[in-house]
């Protein structure tokens, strides 16, 4: 497209003397304000993340280059592409046993989402119904669900998990499981505290005046109202819930050993630092741009939502 | 006050009963403990006077009583794989723990506080944006991660400090940033907003207005009413040590408890794991505990619930 050009009158004498150039470097610097402007505002990085990490879960099998488990013994330990020896076949290079670094990573991404998905889908209904009990209700059964709410924070999350995997052996069943468990109470705490404060507005008691049954006051007062604080509780809990299962994962204790889990494999690169990095380091690369990735786009959402509780700038 | 404290205290001892009965139900699922101990060719007098002696011959509520009213005691048994009483050999890794710990907690003061100042005073500039870089990736740093490629380069590429094990100060440099690092990050954050409230404040303005000169109101005026609230809780970063002692412990081969832990969990030895557990248990619900005190203590408004 052509832009359009400011013709003065003949005649008629500028007192600038602007050259082309500086005309390119004014263009250039607003350009670069605009897109920097269009940055702040929209969450560009978080979709990024976001897609990317989507994309490598849904179509792993078409993505990844090689089999994640797959070993080629002849490739064994063969740096990555950039590397003076490394070749193109194995773009983030191979690890211990032969079986290519990239398409583990990205047959990772998988597991870790699999994991997120149904943890946060479970605790999240469990932990907003308790929520709304507690804080529709009051009295014996809030302090009840509370008191719950406190002891499951104050049970150190990763020891029991540690045990209850050498108990029943590792699967990926038990790690959602104990992860379930342990991840409800941020969301009942704070949809109580959001309920305590809608329960006594007057809509909510003009509509039990009318005779709205509980149910429906739930579903239609309640929930509509809590829903933000819910989907933007649940982002940020995407991040923490990765960093965990990568931690137990570490630990031995987390996605179980065949298949491709980030924290298992930064674990098995931990031997090989001295010849070969990029067994350990690519992963763990993966978990810290998910884990920003998740955590801005929460921040976002709740500047997003409520712009009072935007962040001190 | 007392009331809350007093409910506070029964609270903490529900909480470790709950985690008592969690260890000891699930090592009963393991199966049983002489399983491991005796092998084929040992007769059925041996089984059971072993079994006699363990206290295995009792029904299980029993033996989890037996087991608790020791555990009161301080005594949790004798470990099975190091063949001596539990509480010492937690006793002998209590100094490298509180070593790495002390440690992590002055790296996370000395990164934190003057990057929290420094972002808080110089707003939106420069070192605002380093401030908060850092808070954020604090969060996102899976400790390991971080330990390793300490690790990676400080040890392997540049040679300069020593892969871990414990022993002289520089043997300490690497697990101390691993594990303060997300400490710092929090400690940032606190100082941070601490700092910017007080600076919004009138008494800074006024001593502005005196014209007391920028260093002073800083440092005398608004650091030490800043400071008192992110460094009490500081203390409490111990609790968050928990996680932390057993990844950074792992990493770097540190002879203390996180690593004692996973051994006795992955040993499936069972006295020296629930000795373990219960004690970091222990450890991180009284942690809670006075976080919630002083909580309390520092803001009135907060209800006593």
């Amino acid at each position: 497209m052509k832009t359009p050009q400011f013709t003065r009158p003949p005649g008629f004498s500028t007192h600038s003397n602007l050259s082309a150039a500086d005309i390119w470097i004014f263009r250039s610097r607003r350009s670069l304000r605009v897109s920097w402007r269009f940055l702040r505002k929209w969450p560009v990085f978080p979709s990024l993340v976001l897609g990317a990490l989507l994309i490598s879960a849904l179509f792993a099998n078409w993505i990844a280059p090689h089999d994640p488990y797959a070993a080629n013994l002849r490739a064994r330990l063969d740096p990555p592409a950039w590397d003076s020896e490394g070749s193109f076949t194995n773009l983030l290079g191979v690890d211990h046993l032969g079986r290519d670094v990239f398409s583990r990573v990205i047959h990772g991404a998988s597991v870790s989402l699999v994991i997120t998905v149904v943890v946060i889908s479970v605790s999240g209904v469990i932990g907003t119904i308790l929520g709304m009990i507690a804080g529709y209700y009051g009295g014996l059964t809030d302090e009840f669900i509370l008191r719950l709410v406190e002891m499951t924070i104050s049970i150190p999350l990763l020891l029991i998990a540690m045990i209850a995997t050498m108990a029943f052996g590792s699967s990926l069943q038990l790690l959602i499981t104990v992860l379930a468990l342990f991840s409800w109470p941020g969301f009942t705490r704070q949809v109580r505290a959001e309920v305590l404060r809608l329960r006594n507005m007057e809509y909510v008691q003009m509509s039990k005046v009318c005779g709205a049954s509980t149910s429906r006051i739930f579903a239609r007062h309640l929930l509509p109202n809590i829903v933000n604080t819910v989907i933007v509780l649940a982002t940020l809990l995407v991040g923490s819930l990765i960093l965990t299962e990568s931690i137990l994962s570490f630990l031995g204790a987390g996605v179980p050993p065949p298949r491709p889990a980030w924290g298992s494999m930064v674990s098995e690169g931990r031997d090989f630092l001295s010849n070969a990095w990029w067994i350990a380091t690519f992963p763990g690369l993966a978990i810290v741009i998910t884990v920003l990735g998740f955590n801005f786009l929460g921040d976002w959402l709740r500047d997003f939502f409520d712009p009072r509780l935007r962040q001190i700038r | 006050m007392a009331r809350f404290v007093a409910r506070r205290l029964l609270f903490m001892m529900v909480t470790i009963l709950a985690v008592s009965v969690i260890v000891f139900s699930l090592s009963q699922v393991r199966g049983d403990p002489r399983l491991l101990l005796l092998d084929d060719n040992t007769s059925q007098e041996q089984w059971d006077a072993w079994g006699k002696e363990m206290g295995l011959d009792r029904p299980l509520p029993v033996q989890y009583l037996v087991w608790l009213g020791k555990a009161v005691k301080g005594d949790f048994g004798k470990s099975l794989w190091e063949q001596r009483p539990v509480t010492e050999s937690i006793l002998m890794r209590i100094p490298a723990t509180l070593q790495l710990g002390g440690a992590s907690w002055i790296f996370a003061m000395a990164l934190g506080i003057p990057l929290g100042v420094l972002s808080a005073v110089k707003r939106g500039s420069f070192w605002d944006y380093v401030g908060r870089a850092t808070a954020t990736f604090g969060q996102a740093l899976p400790p390991f991660w971080l330990g390793i490629m300490l690790l990676l380069f400080f040890s392997f590429q540049l040679n300069w400090l020593p892969s871990g094990r414990q022993g002289g100060l520089d043997h300490l440099v690497l697990p101390a940033i691993t594990l303060g690092w997300l400490s710092a990050a929090g400690m940032l954050r606190l100082v941070r907003s601490a700092m910017l409230e007080v600076l919004d404040s009138e008494y800074v303005k006024l001593a502005r207005c005196k014209g007391v000169s920028e260093w002073k109101v800083i440092w005398k005026h608004a650091f030490r009413n800043a400071v008192l609230v992110p460094l009490t809780y500081s203390v409490l970063i111990l609790s968050g040590f928990l996680t932390g002692t057993v990844v950074t412990e792992t990493v770097f081969s540190w002879p203390g408890l996180g690593r004692l832990t996973v051994t006795a969990i992955n040993a499936n030895d069972f006295p020296l794991m629930a000795g373990t557990v219960m004690f970091a248990t222990f450890f991180f619900v009284a942690a809670t505990f006075l976080l919630d005190l002083t909580y309390v203590a520092l803001d009135r408004r907060i209800r006593y619930q």
